[in-house]
């Protein structure tokens, strides 16, 4: 995973929950955080926005942390990018 | 302390165009929802709802008066017109200056908002119609109504969300107990299906992308609806003196409030409004034999619902068939509780209680009677129908066979 993408992950989440950056981590549990469904939602929308994809509901069922998160995005973003995955 | 009669439905939706055809559909376990048709659905996640299906204002309205009516105002007249033509009730000069209408709306006329907004930002034209105002509004519902039988008396329009037409009922029930008014046209409407608002419901992830499956394993979410209902409303004494048809009465009303949360229920706060109700109607849970759930088909609603209904029947919980008919005729927001009203008022009248469609097998967190797919033959004495909005306000009504 980048560097790049876990930085502005964490900075996408702790901007919506409006929480210290530094309060978030790879490693954070939206339950830790305090992150309820409503939350959720706003975050995946924000996430959408920053990386112009769109986040379908079934890849975010069982995802429970920041790093599980991470990961999902990772996915998407190598299928728009790739000529595969743009069916192209 | 007056005894209230409920001598005349209305109703349309996806499932038909007046009572007869919702109550053969209901019957039936028959599914109104398809592919949305009045809206491009092209670039959503979800592309099903519960339309009324190939609906124009034609035969209901010419065309000069329907430029004055929203789709949802539309709806909520023709409801009206079949519900006061059902009780016999004549509108005499006294009775026009006293009678009541109470209407729910939760988003008035979205398909003339969107026209507007879509005229100034996306086509940066200068100037929206008109009438832009006057048919989005909320009460445009109440008012035309009025108008349709120069009604004088009290007239209003209630807006909490989903339980919108549940909360317009119980007002007009004790206003009706109450001795304020001989006659009341209650109920709800909405036409939810424009552009802006389906992406504003995309965008909360609660729209299932196959069908509202409420209680069930697998279930995805809810699936958005429209339509009408209403409900005229009279003095039992009244009704039974000119000989109406009275299709069953109306007994309690409870409100509440979470207070937790803008979109995650609270079943502490639900518990309340269907205890609430049953303290208004003097009943005990044990006499309750159906419950019209809110069972709207997401996650969070139907457990909630399911723990709310356990905590407030204890045993009889296991007993008690429940059903969520918005299976068949999608969330229509603020004409919901009024088509479940309709629902329960059908299922007590003709001793058929409607089924939840689309159910594949039980999910164990709802552990209820669920009356999976196929409606029940089954006389019952009391029921309940419960609503319960996004930002926790809850509503539920009591009936009775009449």
């Amino acid at each position: 995973m980048s560097d790049d993408l876990i930085q502005r992950v964490l900075k996408v989440i702790a901007a919506s929950k409006r929480i210290p950056p530094e309060t978030v981590t790879i490693d954070s549990e939206f339950q830790q955080l305090n992150i309820d469904s409503m939350d959720a939602v706003e975050i995946l929308f924000a996430l959408e926005n920053e990386f112009d994809i769109n986040i379908p509901d079934d890849q975010v069922r069982g995802i429970t942390g920041v790093r599980g998160m991470c990961e999902g995005l990772e996915k998407l973003i190598a299928a728009k990018t790739s000529p595969i995955g743009t069916g192209q | 302390m007056r005894r209230v009669a409920i001598t005349g439905l209305g109703a349309i939706c996806a499932l038909g165009r007046n009572v007869e055809d919702v109550a053969a559909a209901l019957r039936g376990g028959c599914c109104g929802i398809r592919p949305i048709e009045t809206v491009d659905m092209s670039q959503f996640r979800f592309t099903a709802g519960a339309e009324v299906p190939a609906y124009s204002h034609r035969p209901y309205f010419d065309d000069r008066p329907a430029d004055f009516l929203d789709r949802f105002a539309q709806f909520a007249v023709i409801a009206a017109r079949e519900a006061v033509a059902d009780s016999g009730l004549t509108f005499t000069p006294e009775l026009r200056e006293t009678a009541a209408i109470v209407t729910g709306s939760c988003v008035g006329g979205q398909s003339t908002e969107d026209i507007g907004f879509r005229d100034v930002y996306k086509l940066s034209l200068n100037r929206v119609h008109p009438l832009t105002i006057p048919k989005t509004m909320a009460n445009a519902g109440a008012s035309q109504i009025s108008m349709e039988f120069g009604i004088t008396g009290p007239s209003f329009t209630i807006s909490t969300a989903c339980s919108s037409a549940a909360h317009a009922i119980g007002q007009a029930f004790w206003m009706v107990r109450n001795g304020i008014t001989d006659a009341a046209i209650a109920g709800g409407s909405e036409a939810p299906f424009s552009f802006g608002i389906l992406k504003a419901w995309e965008a909360m992830r609660v729209v299932s992308t196959d069908t509202c499956r409420p209680f069930s394993r697998d279930r995805r979410g809810m699936i958005l609806g429209e339509g009408a209902g209403m409900l005229v409303l009279e003095p039992m004494d009244i009704a039974r003196a000119r000989g109406a048809r009275i299709h069953a009465e109306l007994v309690g009303f409870g409100m509440s409030a979470d207070a937790s949360h803008i979109t995650q229920p609270s079943a502490a706060g639900a518990a309340r409004a269907m205890r609430a109700a049953m303290r208004d109607a003097v009943i005990e849970p044990e006499a309750v034999g159906y419950i019209n759930a809110h069972g709207t088909g997401t996650l969070a609603n139907d457990v909630t619902e399911t723990a709310a209904i356990r905590t407030v029947f204890g045993a009889h919980a296991g007993k008690l068939p429940v059903s969520s008919t918005k299976s068949m005729h999608g969330h229509a927001l603020g004409a919901a509780a009024a088509l479940e009203c309709v629902a329960t008022v059908l299922a007590l009248r003709d001793g058929v209680l409607p089924p939840t469609a689309n159910y594949l097998g039980p999910d164990p967190e709802c552990d209820l009677d669920v009356i999976p797919n196929q409606a029940r033959a089954c006389q019952v004495e009391w029921a309940l129908s419960n609503s319960f909005a996004f930002g926790g306000l809850n509503a539920v009504l009591a009936l009775r066979k009449a």
